[in-house]
């Protein structure tokens, strides 16, 4: 049978608020254990939850920004379960009237193609503590400084088809949260996690099949496989004519493999209900109006930006354009040359592969977008060869912070020796040597027939460009080559 | 509405709290008449009302984004029974 699949993601974003969502205690990651966890956190009696006003803006700047109803009222509610990581009892979230209700966004497949994909609610949320199951007296130790760390959750509808359109959606949701700024989007401190709801049915069937839910994945890469792996599950249990047990599992990128993560005793049972400490959220079209006049250029906008007005392809407009610190470090390197598409050719070839090689990203990329801009320069007005700008692209790789030599890209040049003759006369002097100590060359290039000749200048080429020890600009060698062996045919 | 035992003990459980047998026929009763009071509100015609989140008709006052709690780790976990490298043990759960 032909099985269609169905997958809607459920991403949380913790934001970047320096203050938790209901208490004044650091959210900054690595601290000691429970360092940062105050009364509230530790959900002692007596203590009441005051809600973090730049927690709120955040949600709406990311309804805004993905052309979302944004609900004028929201409310708070309690979900409540026992776990130790949650110390209240319960957690506080938002059920029936979240703060970002439909929106959507458009997604862009591997060829280029984009599909839109309807998001149903965003809402407002607060972090659990961890628990460290490492033997402590055989007991789990529980840190709680990320308890009360302020997230969104954005769920999205069941609209995607399969796992690569499901990373497509994780990658955009991850650009816009950091284009605007409202989360650092380091999946390595979890600072994005994606739930993944996975369910088959017979194509062309209208209902759902029974869906599994993926926990806690925390990466692209993971997300693609978990999926992977857990169609190809259900798909065997179908085809087997078995039924999907409604469940919560886990991905194990070691094994490959889903398995079930808890036991069903019990069915979960949250008992919503709307929390009595908190009042309703309400807020005014000009507060709206007032976080959408400070919305940043969105990836879509820049993207399409560099396609108009600076000619770049779409492939490589999507691919520079993909997170915001990729794209402003291209986007001033372009400046400081002025030539986008050069740029492109630069940050997207030689700078990509030895950010890859050395295993680190752009934040931590050792050119300065200015100095990379400054040598791109140097190639587009000849100083230096594209030879040459590898030299000096490497050298500027490996320059020691603090280095004077890296704040003068000109000096740099100068100093490796990297400087292209482009003065005609020298040139041609160069030349008239090589022609003049490879006679018989000359003499074979001569009588052989002209559409063989275009072939030989290569040997001269390589000639010049020795005595001149790679600095002669290979462009101007080529012609006045031509010219001066044309001139003795 | 009336509950059975099985009600009663399903509720307990999703409260963490023990009961006995003894204590669960007392508790079938007890909360049986809550619900039974709750029902009586049933009656009351609420077509025309908006559900409300909070009885006063206030909202939220929002506090800004700063960090006014320093550390206290230490008094916090004086009462903790148990703790080890600044964590709270609690017995082993894996869910």
């Amino acid at each position: 049978m032909e099985w269609e699949v169905v997958i809607g993601l459920e991403i949380h974003a913790q934001l970047a608020t320096k203050s938790k969502i209901f208490s004044g205690s650091s959210t900054a990651f690595g601290s000691e254990a429970n360092t940062q966890a105050s009364l509230v956190d530790l959900g002692l009696p007596g203590v009441l939850p005051v809600f973090n006003a730049e927690a709120l803006a955040m949600a709406v700047k990311f309804g805004c920004a993905i052309g979302a109803d944004v609900n004028k009222v929201s409310v708070f509610d309690r979900k409540n379960y026992f776990y130790p990581d949650s110390p209240k009892g319960y957690q506080t979230t938002q059920l029936h009237h979240p703060i970002v209700g439909m929106g959507a966004i458009d997604i862009t497949l591997d060829d280029g193609s984009t599909r839109t994909i309807n998001v149903t609610r965003a809402h407002l949320e607060e972090d659990a503590g961890k628990s460290l199951h490492e033997d402590f007296q055989g007991m789990t130790g529980i840190d709680l400084n990320r308890a009360g760390t302020p997230l969104i959750e954005i769920v999205s509808e069941p609209e995607m088809r399969n796992a690569k359109e499901a990373v497509a959606y994780f990658k955009k949701m991850h650009s816009i949260v950091t284009y605007l700024g409202i989360c650092d989007g380091d999946l390595s401190q979890g600072s994005m996690r994606c739930d993944c709801n996975v369910s088959l049915r017979p194509k062309g069937q209208e209902e759902f099949g029974t869906r599994t839910e993926i926990k806690n994945v925390n990466s692209f890469r993971f997300v693609e496989q978990a999926i992977n792996v857990e169609i190809e599950r259900q798909r065997d249990i179908l085809e087997d004519g078995g039924v999907i047990t409604q469940e919560t599992r886990l991905f194990d990128a070691n094994k490959m493999e889903t398995r079930s993560m808890r036991s069903k005793e019990v069915a979960n049972d949250y008992r919503y209900f709307p929390c009595p400490d908190l009042l309703p959220i309400v807020i005014d079209d000009d507060y709206i109006a007032a976080i959408t006049d400070t919305l940043p250029e969105l990836p879509d906008a820049k993207k399409q930006r560099f396609m108009d007005e600076q000619g770049l392809s779409e492939y490589d407009a999507r691919v520079l354009t993909a997170t915001r610190e990729l794209a402003t470090y291209f986007e001033e390197t372009a400046e400081k040359c002025g030539d986008f598409k050069l740029a492109a050719n630069w940050v997207m070839g030689e700078l990509s592969a030895a950010l890859n090689k050395n295993e680190v990203d752009i934040q931590g990329c050792p050119i300065s977008s200015s100095n990379l801009g400054a040598m791109i320069a140097r190639i587009k007005d000849d100083t230096i060869s594209g030879k040459g700008a590898k030299s000096v692209f490497a050298a500027l790789w490996n320059l020691e912070e603090g280095d004077k030599k890296g704040d003068d890209v000109d000096a740099l040049i100068d100093s490796l020796g990297l400087k292209q003759v482009s003065d005609s006369g020298a040139i041609e002097g160069i030349v008239d040597d090589v022609l003049a100590n490879n006679a018989s060359q000359v003499e074979n290039y001569i009588s052989a027939e002209p559409d063989k000749r275009g072939k030989m200048v290569g040997f001269f080429v390589g000639q010049v460009m020795k005595a001149s020890k790679g600095s002669a600009n290979p462009g101007m060698v080529n012609k006045v080559l031509k010219q001066k062996l044309d001139e003795k045919c | 509405m009336a509950l059975d035992r099985e009600d009663v003990k399903n509720i307990a459980q999703l409260a963490r709290l023990e009961l006995s047998d003894e204590d669960i026929g007392q508790y079938q009763t007890d909360l049986s008449n809550i619900l039974e009071l709750v029902e009586q509100m049933n009656a009351v015609n609420t077509d025309d009302v908006q559900p409300m989140a909070h009885p006063t008709d206030a909202v939220q006052r929002l506090r800004s984004d700063v960090v006014t709690e320093t550390n206290q780790r230490e008094k916090y976990m004086s009462n903790a029974p148990a703790q080890e490298n600044g964590l709270f043990l609690v017995p082993k759960v894996i869910d």
